[in-house]
């Protein structure tokens, strides 16, 4: 403590007798013993803090802290309202992709009968004229088939004759003498054989 | 004379009172030491715990107010 | 700090000037004369300080009320949370309603304890008187308010039913001194540590003339204790806002006894 020092100084005084007489400071105004436990003081001391202390809690309770929950209320308030304007934006936007989403699958499908159609008619187009081409060609073959049969008669007919006509002068040649009637079926039956 | 033997016994006295306080020093660090192994093999834990913690340090310190009081008292009051 | 007087160390001429503990001496502000009951003093002047400084931020650091807080602002609103969300945590829900004055508490010992790191000022929380007021409306408070809530069954406080029928009334006896004590510890843990520390840097402060006195030893000890009092002043800084933390946890801890008295 500072008290052996300053009683030094003082020459006469004993600190503790100051300290017993109920003194907290020496004659230079320093601490006796502990200041804390100076009695002297305490009532002083009490005082005023009973005064800062009411003082902050009529402050605290009536302006301050309902001041402070309700700007943390409404910042809790204006979060929450921001989420759920987002959610709701976000529940547009999520419609409004199913809306295109829909749209375009109906235009596939749109596109899909338009071509299906068009693919329909074009085969009929194509069948038909297949068809049409077909019973060309067969009516065509079948003519031809015609003319070939005639004209295979016809060089039967004349291979005949000449068959006919060779064989009288081959009998005649022989010195036979040809009946025309007997030479006309013996060609016919070899023809045919 | 008698006086002063009074002073001085209460001087040597307030002096050994305050070894109190080492023992509230050891407390304080046991549990600052074991709220310390105990967080970092469980970091996830500890949060929540530092308020114990600190009502812990306080009771472990509580008991060494107690011989700082009684120094106070051999100091000031006998 | 400035408390301390210089004509001490002038009378003794030479020498360091150990005067650790004038700091806390109360005086009046006006003239010499003795310390009543209503003078104004030292200890007026700082508490008037602590009540503006808390005015300044929870009053006129919300007066804005904007949704985006500015830094003031942002400061006050996290001890309002802070101290709301301990109360709730500890002391439960239901003690919501003494939040108003377990903020007072805390914001008066914060800023007293920070206030006294000033250099030169005067550190209201140091005094023994002080925060045994602090404690014993603490102590009064939940004493009287576990009567009022629950008239007689708040006894069961300190009659603890888990523990083995022949122990219960060794323990109710330490309970029960353990809960007289209470007030006592609590008040003097804040002051001491308070106290303690001042007293601490100013005895450092001391040896800082050391190169006056003597060049050669002082080359070493003025430095050091100069390093030592930043140190030290560090600490308390912490240890300010750890007491001012400690005081309030504690009271929603009685408070929490006496709301659920039941073990």
């Amino acid at each position: 403590m500072a008290t052996e020092t300053t009683a030094a100084a003082q020459g006469h005084v004993s600190p503790l007798a100051l300290e017993e007489a109920g003194k907290c400071v020496d004659t230079h105004g320093g601490a006796i013993g502990l200041p804390q436990l100076c009695g002297e003081w305490m009532g002083n001391q009490v005082f005023w803090l009973v005064v800062a202390l009411v003082i902050i809690f009529f402050v605290l309770s009536r302006i301050a802290l309902p001041r402070i929950g309700a700007v943390l209320a409404e910042r809790q308030g204006a979060i929450t309202n921001d989420i759920a304007a987002a959610e709701d934006l976000k529940a547009k936007a999520v419609s409004a992709e199913e809306a295109f989403n829909k749209a375009e699958a109906d235009a596939r499908t749109a596109a899909q009968a338009i071509i299906a159609d068009a693919k329909a008619e074009i085969k009929g187009d194509l069948d038909e004229a297949m068809a049409k081409a077909d019973a060309e060609i067969a009516a065509k073959a079948a003519e031809g088939e015609k003319a070939i049969a005639e004209i295979r008669n016809n060089a039967l007919a004349n291979v005949t004759e000449v068959a006919k006509a060779a064989t009288k002068d081959i009998v005649a040649a022989m010195g036979g003498k040809a009946d025309a009637k007997t030479v006309n079926a013996a060609v016919t039956a070899r023809m045919k054989g | 004379m008698e006086g002063d033997i009074v002073q001085m016994g209460a001087y040597i006295g307030a002096g050994l009172a305050c070894t109190g306080m080492g023992g509230a020093a050891l407390g304080v660090g046991h549990v600052v030491g074991n709220f310390l192994s105990g967080a970092l093999r469980n970091p996830s834990a500890a949060a929540g715990q530092t308020a114990t913690m600190f009502i812990g340090i306080a009771f472990a310190e509580a008991l060494g107010i107690f011989s700082f009081l009684v120094a106070l008292l051999l100091m000031f009051a006998v | 700090m400035a408390t301390e007087t210089q004509t001490g160390a002038a009378e003794q001429g030479a020498g360091l000037a150990f005067h650790p503990m004038d700091q806390f001496i109360v005086k009046p502000l006006f003239g010499d004369g003795a310390v009543g009951l209503f003078t104004v003093t030292n200890v007026t002047l700082w508490m008037a300080l602590t009540v503006l400084a808390i005015i300044g931020l929870m009053v006129l650091g919300t007066s804005s009320r904007s949704t985006i807080p500015s830094r003031i602002q942002s400061v006050a609103e996290l001890c309002y949370g802070f101290i709301r969300k301990m109360v709730e945590d500890v002391a439960g829900k239901d003690a919501l309603p003494y939040f108003p004055y377990v903020m007072t508490l805390f914001l008066f010992i914060l800023f007293s304890n920070f206030l006294g790191l000033i250099p030169g000022s005067f550190t209201t929380t140091s005094h023994i008187a002080v925060t045994a007021v602090l404690a014993m409306l603490v102590f009064l408070t939940v004493t009287l308010m576990g009567f009022i809530k629950h008239g007689a069954g708040f006894l069961s406080l300190f009659w603890i039913s888990s523990a083995p029928l022949p122990l219960r009334p060794i323990l109710a006896l330490i309970e029960v001194i353990s809960y007289f004590v209470r007030p006592v510890s609590h008040s003097i843990r804040l002051a001491g540590n308070m106290m303690a520390g001042h007293a601490v840097i100013k005895v450092f402060a001391a040896f800082a003339p050391m190169i006056i006195l003597s060049t050669g030893i002082g080359l070493i000890v003025t430095p050091m204790s100069i390093l030592a009092i930043t140190a030290i002043y560090a600490l308390e800084v912490l240890v300010s806002f750890i007491q001012a933390y400690v005081f309030t946890i504690l009271t929603c801890v009685y408070l929490k006894d006496a709301l659920h008295p039941h073990h």
